[in-house]
């Protein structure tokens, strides 16, 4: 039974999906031809097993389990942080928790109103004026009319569109419509609150303004479960941390330790981030010191699941204590079976066009463009060294990440060509 | 399984995978997001004519091309038996309630997929979304209604007591809608063959109804299986009413009410039961 305190009780909540389903290849004409004139048949078939499973139906090459018996409690008040890999089944606890998606087995208590803001600005629609959207979507969020109607004047006032109110949100800017929608989500007051990497949206600004309402709303007693990929804010926000892998709880304990745990810990090779505080364990020497190494979007995310369509940026951050001459940074690329792409440092260029190193910290970045990888898995190693004199740091430490083929607009180039690199070059008549 | 209580008592939810479905809470908590109701009609209400040049008279074209189209083709070229009233009227008399018929069915059956970026990321009791594009359709048919009634002034039909029963009609007309609306649009989300296929199969559908030709027509030992077709009696009660062409037709109104009822029912059902796997097929 719940005790007076808790607010959410998740008892051995499991969510099985089942995956698209395995395309058979036929490589005769008959083949095809079969398969075309069957195709309808095993097309009912397969769409049909979207949300049938047969009973027991628990190994099967498409079925995943986005989470496979997960239980915690959270107490009133308690602010918790959800920490994991892409794909580690945290966006899935709080689709349930906020009831989007329903589980496949367990059982969840909740207590108190709950807010779930998995998106800002859901169901705004351009046409709409500011002040019919504030509306809409308050509405959509689990406000009632006169909910709206009272906190109106304050949510346009904390939005600072006060101006633009009746003008149809299509002529916004986007960091206008960002802002109106914030201000909406903000003036929830649920009891419980469930916030899912909205952070990740609007400019330095606009998030430093998010991370402070967030914590308004955690100081004033309400139970807030955070999900993100951002360490800085997690630590900020969240007194607890829970840490999700393959759909299980790895770790659940104070933030400090949980979030160290994840970014140093021993999945080494599965992470898109790790960042070294501690002066004495960072990698390096001869002054150089090791304090961070990210994988990141285009939107500065870390991340480790891309499109070969985007371009990659590996980030370095690093200390100097003393400046070290002829020094080079940079990165060995390998391709996930061991073979290796490339190796690149930051002084290939001419020299007016090296990145400058400082004395003290400096942070540089190298781009891996767009349209050049193939799809897979890669492994990022840093190389650090005193030219002709020495390395620093020899192909360690390392992230990986994911891509996935899908630059080439031909019909013919297929997601399974073969080799590392994958580029789409020019090709023309000559004769 | 999940239940928001009245306000005075705090709210407890319990999700629970293995409980059994609650249709008294399921209820309430449909009448708990009422509110979302309105505003979602009125956001299609709002936006559906938004940047054209007609507006609200697109609610009206469709209809009253159909009608000149038909006039042409069925009233003067085929000679269609019109009742005894000008052919005009008679198919216009139909068309106001067979376009509502049509366009809430596409409504609905699009309806899921369109509100896919909200249903992903918010929850509601997903039976509203079909209920509001049935619903936000009454508009048109509203404005449609009011063409009518300009047409009965201008080619002299009166006010008649018998008016009094066309909201009931209205009504039946709507719970037809709704029932195939809520079949058809939890259907669609898994199978999109629905919505390639509903455009045809509702032209085919008129030809099914009474909407070019009159009841009469069809043979009498037909009559039965042509009332299962709930729009029937709806169409052939429009005609009653407002253009006195035949008494109201009872019996197709009895099964029609029947039928209608049936597939509400158990278009309800099945949309619920489909209800928790929307978020995931989607």
């Amino acid at each position: 039974m719940l005790s007076n305190n808790t607010a959410i009780s998740v008892e051995n909540i499991s969510k099985r999906y089942r995956i698209g389903y395995q395309e058979e290849r036929h490589h005769t004409l008959v083949g095809s031809a079969l398969k075309l004139a069957v195709q309808p048949l095993r097309n009912a078939r397969n769409l049909r097993r979207l949300t049938k499973f047969a009973s027991g139906e628990v190994e099967s090459p498409d079925i995943v389990w986005a989470l496979n018996d997960i239980s915690f409690d959270v107490q009133r008040g308690e602010v918790i942080g959800i920490i994991g890999h892409n794909g580690a089944g945290k966006s899935t606890i709080l689709k349930i928790l906020s009831r989007i998606t329903f589980p496949t087995n367990g059982r969840v208590v909740i207590k108190g109103r709950v807010g779930s803001l998995l998106e800002v600005g859901t169901g705004f629609h351009p046409e709409l004026t500011g002040r019919e959207n504030v509306y809409l979507n308050g509405t959509i969020l689990g406000m009632s009319r006169t909910e709206v109607n009272r906190k109106f004047d304050e949510i346009v006032e904390f939005s600072g569109v006060a101006k633009f109110i009746d003008t149809p949100v299509k002529r916004y800017s986007s960091g206008m419509s960002v802002r109106l929608a914030f201000s909406v989500a903000a003036h929830l007051d649920p009891e419980i609150l469930l916030v899912d990497e909205v952070l990740s949206v609007g400019d330095a600004g606009f998030q430093s303004k998010c991370i402070g309402k967030m914590q308004d709303v955690a100081s004033q007693g309400r139970t807030v479960i955070f999900v993100s990929h951002v360490m800085q804010a997690i630590r900020n926000l969240c007194d607890r941390t829970i840490h999700i892998d393959q759909g299980r709880i790895v770790n659940d304990g104070p933030t400090q330790q949980v979030v160290r745990n994840y970014l140093t810990g021993d999945s080494e090779n599965q992470l898109s981030e790790r960042v070294w505080g501690d002066r004495n364990t960072q990698p390096g020497n001869s002054g150089f010191r090791l304090l961070g190494l990210r994988i990141l979007d285009s939107d500065s995310n870390t991340a480790q699941a891309f499109r070969t369509s985007e371009s990659i940026r590996i980030q370095i951050e690093f200390e100097l204590d003393k400046l070290i001459h002829e020094i080079g940074v940079g990165y060995d690329l390998f391709f996930a079976d061991g073979s290796m792409v490339y190796r690149s440092y930051h002084y290939d260029d001419i020299p007016e066009r090296w990145p400058e190193i400082q004395l003290g910290y400096n942070r540089l970045e190298c781009v891996i463009p767009a349209g050049m990888l193939n799809g897979g898995s890669y492994i990022v190693r840093l190389c650090v060294l005193q030219q002709d004199i020495k390395w620093i740091l020899n192909s360690t430490p390392e992230l990986s990440f994911d891509v996935e083929f899908d630059h080439s607009r031909s019909p013919f180039f297929f997601k399974l060509r073969r080799g590392v690199i994958a580029p789409v070059l020019e090709w023309k008549r000559s004769c | 399984m999940n239940s928001p209580t009245s306000e005075d008592k705090p709210f407890v939810t319990v999700i629970d995978a293995s409980a059994k479905f609650g249709w008294w809470n399921y209820l309430q908590e449909v009448w708990f997001y009422r509110d979302l109701f309105y505003f979602l009609v009125w956001r299609d209400l709002k936006t559906r004519y938004a940047q054209s040049v007609l507006g609200i008279g697109w609610a009206i074209i469709q209809p009253l091309f159909s009608m000149l189209v038909f006039t042409v083709v069925f009233g003067n070229m085929a000679r269609i038996s019109s009742d005894g009233v000008p052919y005009a009227i008679f198919s216009f008399a139909a068309l106001v309630p067979w376009t509502y018929f049509s366009g809430a069915l596409t409504g609905a059956g699009g309806s899921l997929i369109t509100a896919r970026g909200i249903i992903t990321k918010v929850y509601f009791p997903r039976i509203i979304v079909p209920l509001v594009a049935v619903t936000g359709k009454l508009w048109d048919f509203g404005v449609g209604l009011i063409v009518l009634f300009a047409m009965m002034v201008y080619f002299g039909f009166g006010v008649t007591p018998q008016m009094l029963l066309l909201p009931m009609v209205t009504i039946l007309m709507i719970l037809a809608a709704s029932g195939i609306g809520m079949w058809v649009t939890a259907l669609a989300i898994q199978y999109r063959d629905i919505n390639y296929s509903l455009g045809f199969v509702i032209q085919l559908l008129m030809y099914a109804s009474p909407v070019v030709y009159p009841t009469s027509m069809v043979p009498e030992r037909f009559q039965f299986l042509y009332n299962l077709n709930p729009m029937t009696s709806v169409i052939e009660s429009f005609r009653s009413i407002l253009l006195s062409t035949n008494p109201i037709p009872w019996d197709g109104l009895a099964i029609g009410l029947f039928v209608s009822l049936l597939l509400s029912v158990s278009g309800a059902v099945y949309f619920i039961g489909m209800e928790r796997k929307f978020a995931d097929v989607v």
